[in-house]
């Protein structure tokens, strides 16, 4: 039992960590995007290549860099975790009714300002749901860190499947689901909270 | 330099692992067709309990691609063949989720339409419903198709061959060299079956629909 609850842990320390990351680079990616639209076309075009790459592949090309352990794990996470959230926080922000921009224009507010007090608030449920799809997916690829010396549930699942022990594979395999769709309802419920919010 | 020379030197054996790779992902994405297709049109005509089939698979897609090839390693051993049932499994929520998703969101006009020059309700699905949501159908596809590369690559440990041998062999014994020989391939198919199937779906796109999209 002590060793699950170590083992939850790890899982949701790197999958937090990473998605902290994930989170700030991928804003920003999002919100550079919509400032420079010819350079942003290109930064999604690679973040979506980037989520091509089969993650057996990715985890090991990262290890060659990076060696093995929680790095190469939360690395990874990040990579994968940046498309939705650039694609959802861009989508959004360009998708905001140009009357809100004018007149935010029209009160003189900066381009930094109306970022800030307009833009950002305005797109809130949607980079949330980006954040969404970006954690529950996380959650499942952070189970392949084992493979690369990174712990987490993944390393009982393995042991399970090495020992040809279905208990064990079930043991680490559980609570893996159980908290992707706990997440994932949860953050669902939260995103159309906020959607009638901002309404 | 080295990876060249590597590369060459096992060319034969590389080409062969891409073939088995290539096999795999048609025979997967196939047979994920021919089961999804089906019953996300049958799905559309029980509306009421469609919601729950959609949450069930969308529950099977988040268990962990290990788990399920550690149990098709318990139950049905090491092969082709269990590496096979997992990649089916995999390849069909896309794939259901967007036949129905395409066909609900078929306008009812054109439905009327159809039904108003005495079409039956095959003909209607064969004529009108299904070629308007095949761009749909296909994108699922496509989704389909990109995961299928990538969970090969992971199959590669209850033995399916592929280019995820080279690649679990790489890194059981720390060789760069086979890292890469599995992981270049297999990072450039998944590639190359993304855009081709992109392509695919907009050459299909009903001329009607193009200049919408």
């Amino acid at each position: 039992m002590n060793e699950l609850m170590t083992a939850i842990a790890e899982h949701l320390t790197i999958v937090a960590i990473s998605m902290v990351f994930a989170a700030i680079i991928g804003i920003a990616l999002g919100v550079f995007s919509y400032w420079k639209p010819r350079v942003g076309r290109y930064i999604i075009g690679i973040a979506e290549i980037i989520q091509t790459i089969p993650s057996l592949a990715l985890l090991a090309l990262l290890m060659i860099i990076f060696g093995l352990g929680d790095l190469t794990m939360g690395v990874a996470l990040v990579l994968y975790a940046l498309l939705p959230i650039i694609r959802n926080t861009y989508t959004s922000l360009t998708e905001l009714p140009p009357y809100i921009i004018d007149a935010a224009r029209g009160m003189g507010m900066s381009r930094q300002q109306r970022l800030v007090k307009v833009e950002i608030p305005l797109s809130i449920p949607m980079i949330f749901g980006g954040l969404k799809v970006a954690l529950v997916n996380s959650l499942s690829i952070a189970v392949m860190g084992v493979l690369i010396g990174s712990g987490g549930l993944g390393y009982i699942i393995y042991r399970g499947i090495q020992q040809r022990n279905m208990d064990r594979i079930l043991l680490g395999a559980i609570p893996v689901v159980v908290i992707a769709l706990i997440f994932d309802w949860g953050m669902g419920k939260a995103e159309k909270r906020l959607q009638k919010h901002a309404r | 330099m080295r990876m060249i020379t590597f590369f060459s030197k096992n060319s034969e054996a590389m080409f062969a692992s891409l073939g088995q790779h290539i096999a795999l992902v048609l025979i997967a994405v196939g047979l994920g067709m021919a089961i999804a297709i089906p019953s996300g049109v049958l799905l559309t005509r029980h509306k009421k309990i469609a919601p729950y089939f959609l949450a069930l698979a969308g529950t099977v897609q988040t268990i962990p691609g290990l788990v399920m090839l550690g149990f098709a390693l318990i139950i049905m051993g090491i092969g082709t063949l269990p590496a096979l049932a997992v990649l089916t499994i995999y390849s069909i929520l896309p794939i259901l989720r967007n036949t129905y998703t395409g066909i609900t969101e078929v306008q009812p006009a054109y439905k009327d339409a159809a039904k108003g020059i005495g079409m039956t309700k095959r003909q209607v699905l064969f004529k009108v419903e299904l070629p308007l949501a095949l761009p749909t159908i296909v994108s699922g596809i496509r989704i389909s198709a990109v995961y299928i590369v990538s969970w090969a690559t992971l199959a590669g440990m209850i033995g399916a061959g592929g280019l995820g041998d080279w690649i679990w062999t790489g890194l059981a014994t720390y060789n760069t060299d086979y890292i890469l020989a599995g992981a270049i391939p297999s990072a450039i198919l998944a590639f190359a079956f993304s855009a081709l199937i992109g392509l695919v779906q907009k050459l299909i796109t009903p001329r009607g629909l193009r200049r919408n999209a």
